[in-house]
C-alpha cells in the first residue's frame, strides 16, 4: 500500500515539475489522452477509420524525419519502404498464412533489407543528387509489380488478406497503441547518442568523420531503421485497407510524405506526426468541396510556408516557449527568469 | 528495318523533348540552386493555352504557340517572386513549395477542363513514308524546333552577357555577386528563361500527346532522371542523358515483351548503374562541400 502511495506520489512531482512547467510537454500529453481516449466518446466508424489512417501515416511521416530529417539524407522514395512493407505482409498473409501480428513485422524487415539494398548504393550519393536519385527505385519496383503480374496482382493489388481484428474499435486500438509505442520509441532513438550522431552527420558529416564516426555505418542504420518503421506502417495499412497495391508506391505517396514531414517541421519527429493529425483530417473534411480539395491542400501549405519556412510546430513552439541563453533550458514564455538557473530571459 | 526506323524515330522525338525540359531545368538548378518540381507543371499549363488558344479562339498554331510561351513564362516569373524567392534559402521549403505549386496548377487544369483528355491538331498534316514508316510532319518540326531552341540557348549563354552572368553565378554565387552581377536579378532571369523553354517544349509536343492534367508526373521524373544522369547543372550532360534515356525508353518499348510498364523503369535504372559508377553524373564535375 505504502509502495503504491509512494510511486503515485513520485508520479503526481514528474507530472507536476517535468510536464505542466511546459505547455509543448502538456500538449503532448493531452495528444496522448485524445488519441487513447477517442472512441470513448465516438464509435462512428467513418471517424475512427480516418484516425486510423491518420495514425498509420504518422508512423510513416516520422519515419521519413528518421532518416531525411535527422541525417539530412534527402529521401524522396520513401514509398518504397511503405510498399515494400505493405506488399510482404500481404503475400507472406496470404500464402504463408501467418496472422497479422507476425506478418506485419516481418514485412517490416524485409522493408530493412530494402533499406540495406537502397542504402549500400546510395550512400556514395549527397544532396539533390541523393534526393532524385531515391526518387527512382518505387517507379522501378513499381514496374517490376506491372510486369510480373502472377505474382504481385497487377494492376489491382494483391487482395483478401486477413483483417487486423474483428471490430473498427479494436482496430483503432491496435493502430493507435502501436503508432504511440513507435513514435515514442523514434523520439526515443533521436534523443539518444545515435540520434545525435544522425543530427551532427546532416550538420557537418566531414567534421563528424574527424571526430572518429564511422559516419556510413550510421548513415545505413539510420537507412534500416527508418525503412522498419516505414514497413511497420505499410503493413498495418495493407492489413487494415485488406489490399497491397501499386499505389502505395506512386510518386505521390513519396511526395506526400515530404510535404506532411516538412509542414511539420524537420529534425523534431513530433512536427511530422502533428502535421499528420492536421493535414490529414483536413483533407478528408474538405471532402464538402470535391473540386477544390486538393486546391486548397496545395494553396494552405504554400501559404504557411511562406510564413513558416522552417515548419509549423518548430514555429509555434518557439512563440509559446524561449530558451533560457546561459542554461539552454526551455520555459514558458510568460516567465521572466529561468525556471532551473534563475537567468534574466530575454524578451 | 522498319523497326529500327520507328525506334530511331521514337527515341530521338522523346530525347528531345527530355532534353529541352532537362536544360530548362539545370538552368534554374545551376543559377539559383532551385530545385524546381514544378517544372514540367509549366509544360502542362503551356500545353492547355494553347489548347485554348487555337481550338477555342480560333487562333493560328504559331501565334498560340508564341502567346503561350510568353504568358506561361510571365506565370513562372509571378510564381516565382510570389512563393518562391522569400522562401530561397531553405532547400526543403523550396522542394514542397515547388510541388505544391505543380498541384495548384493541377488542380486548376482539371477543373477548367475537367480531367478528360483532350488533343491538339498537328501544326502541318499529313505524312512521309520513309523506308515503309510513316513519318508525321509534326514529328519532323517537334525535332527541328528542338534542336533550333537549344542552338538558340547556347547562343545566349556563350555569347551574350546574361550568358555570362549566368554561368558564372551557376559556377559560383557569392564570387558572382562580389564581380558586381545582381545574383537575385540573374535568378529571377534564369526562372523566366527556364520556364520558357519548359512552354516551348509543351508547345512542340503537344500535337503529339494527349493533354490531361496529370500529364506533368511522368515527364518529371524522366527529367530528373535525366539530369541526374548527365550530372547536376551541367547543359552538354542534360542533352547527352536525355539522348541516352530517349532512346532506352524507345528500345524497350519496340523490343521487350510488357515494355511499355518496364519504360520509365528501365531508364531509371540506367541512371542508377551510372550512379554507382560514376556518383556526380557523366559530366557532372564533384563540387567541394558547398557552405
Amino acid at each position: 500500500m505504502d509502495l503504491i502511495l509512494f510511486y503515485l506520489k513520485k508520479l503526481f512531482s514528474v507530472f507536476k515539475n517535468e510536464v505542466f512547467v511546459l505547455p509543448s510537454r502538456v500538449v503532448v500529453v493531452l495528444f496522448f489522452l485524445f488519441v487513447l481516449l477517442l472512441p470513448v466518446f465516438t464509435k462512428d466508424p467513418y471517424l475512427l477509420r480516418i484516425f486510423i489512417l491518420t495514425s498509420i501515416f504518422a508512423i510513416f511521416a516520422a519515419s521519413w524525419d528518421l532518416l531525411s530529417g535527422f541525417t539530412g539524407q534527402m529521401n524522396f522514395g520513401h514509398a518504397l519502404f511503405f510498399g515494400v512493407g505493405a506488399y510482404s505482409a500481404a503475400l507472406l498473409n496470404l500464402h504463408a498464412h501467418i496472422p497479422p501480428w507476425g506478418s506485419i513485422p516481418l514485412g517490416a524487415l524485409v522493408a530493412v533489407l530494402a533499406g540495406l539494398i537502397i542504402g549500400i548504393p546510395c550512400l556514395r550519393l549527397r544532396g539533390t543528387y541523393l534526393a532524385l536519385t531515391t526518387l527512382a527505385f518505387p517507379i522501378v519496383l513499381m514496374g517490376l509489380v506491372f510486369a510480373f503480374p502472377d505474382f504481385t496482382g497487377g494492376e489491382l493489388g494483391i487482395s483478401g488478406i486477413s483483417r487486423l481484428t474483428t471490430s473498427r474499435v479494436s482496430d483503432y486500438y491496435v493502430v493507435s497503441v502501436v503508432m504511440l509505442g513507435l513514435c515514442t520509441i523514434m523520439w526515443k532513438i533521436t534523443d539518444s547518442n545515435t540520434g545525435i550522431i544522425f543530427h551532427a552527420i546532416r550538420e557537418d558529416e566531414v567534421a563528424v568523420r574527424a571526430a572518429g564516426v564511422n559516419t556510413t555505418r550510421y548513415k545505413l542504420l539510420a537507412f534500416c531503421l527508418s525503412g522498419f518503421f516505414a514497413g511497420m506502417a505499410g503493413g498495418l495499412y495493407a492489413h487494415f485497407m485488406r489490399i497491397a497495391g501499386p499505389a502505395n508506391l506512386e510518386v505521390s505517396m513519396s511526395f506526400t510524405v515530404v510535404i506532411w514531414a516538412i509542414f511539420g517541421g524537420v529534425v523534431t519527429i513530433y512536427g511530422p506526426i502533428g502535421a499528420v493529425f492536421l493535414l490529414f483530417p483536413l483533407l478528408e473534411f474538405l471532402r464538402f468541396w470535391q473540386e477544390f480539395r486538393m486546391l486548397m491542400f496545395a494553396v494552405i501549405v504554400l501559404v504557411i510556408l511562406l510564413y513558416m519556412p522552417d515548419g509549423l510546430f518548430p514555429w509555434l513552439r518557439d512563440k509559446i516557449e524561449k530558451e533560457c541563453p546561459r542554461c539552454k533550458i526551455r520555459n514558458i514564455a510568460l516567465r521572466n527568469t529561468c525556471r532551473i538557473c534563475t537567468a534574466q530571459l530575454d524578451k | 528495318m522498319g523497326l529500327i526506323i520507328d525506334i530511331v524515330i521514337t527515341g530521338l522525338i522523346s530525347g528531345s523533348t527530355f532534353a529541352l525540359l532537362a536544360i530548362g531545368f539545370s538552368l534554374i538548378f545551376g543559377a539559383a540552386r532551385i530545385v524546381n518540381l514544378a517544372h514540367t507543371a509549366f509544360y502542362m499549363v503551356a500545353a492547355y493555352c494553347i489548347y485554348v488558344m487555337t481550338q477555342k479562339m480560333g487562333l493560328h498554331p504559331v501565334w498560340g504557340m508564341i502567346i503561350a510561351t510568353v504568358l506561361v513564362a510571365l506565370l513562372g516569373l509571378i510564381s516565382y517572386q510570389l512563393f518562391i524567392n522569400p522562401i530561397r534559402e531553405h532547400e526543403g521549403a523550396v522542394l514542397i513549395a515547388t510541388i505544391a505549386l505543380a498541384m495548384v496548377f493541377q488542380e486548376v487544369m482539371s477543373l477548367l477542363f475537367t480531367g478528360t483528355y483532350l488533343s491538339v491538331p498537328a501544326l502541318i498534316k499529313g505524312y512521309f513514308v520513309l523506308l515503309g514508316v510513316k513519318v508525321f510532319y509534326q514529328q519532323l518540326i517537334t525535332f527541328c524546333a528542338a534542336l533550333l531552341v537549344m542552338t538558340g540557348l547556347w547562343l545566349v549563354l556563350m555569347k551574350t552577357k546574361l550568358g555570362l552572368a549566368l554561368r558564372s553565378t551557376a559556377q559560383d554565387r557569392e564570387v558572382a555577386n562580389l564581380m558586381g552581377i545582381n545574383e537575385a536579378r540573374v535568378a529571377m532571369m534564369t526562372m523566366g528563361l527556364s520556364v520558357g523553354l519548359a512552354a516551348f517544349t509543351g508547345a512542340v509536343v503537344v500535337p503529339l500527346t494527349i493533354l490531361e492534367p496529370t500529364m506533368w508526373m511522368h515527364p518529371l521524373i524522366m527529367m530528373m532522371a535525366v539530369v541526374v544522369l548527365g550530372g547536376l547543372g551541367s547543359l552538354k550532360g542534360s542533352f547527352i542523358g536525355a539522348y541516352i534515356l530517349g532512346f532506352a525508353g524507345a528500345l524497350v518499348v519496340f523490343l521487350a515483351p510488357m515494355g511499355s510498364f518496364l519504360k520509365g523503369p528501365v531508364a531509371l535504372s540506367i541512371m542508377i548503374v551510372v550512379l554507382l559508377i560514376r556518383p556526380e553524373g557523366l559530366f557532372g564535375v564533384s563540387f567541394e562541400e558547398e557552405r
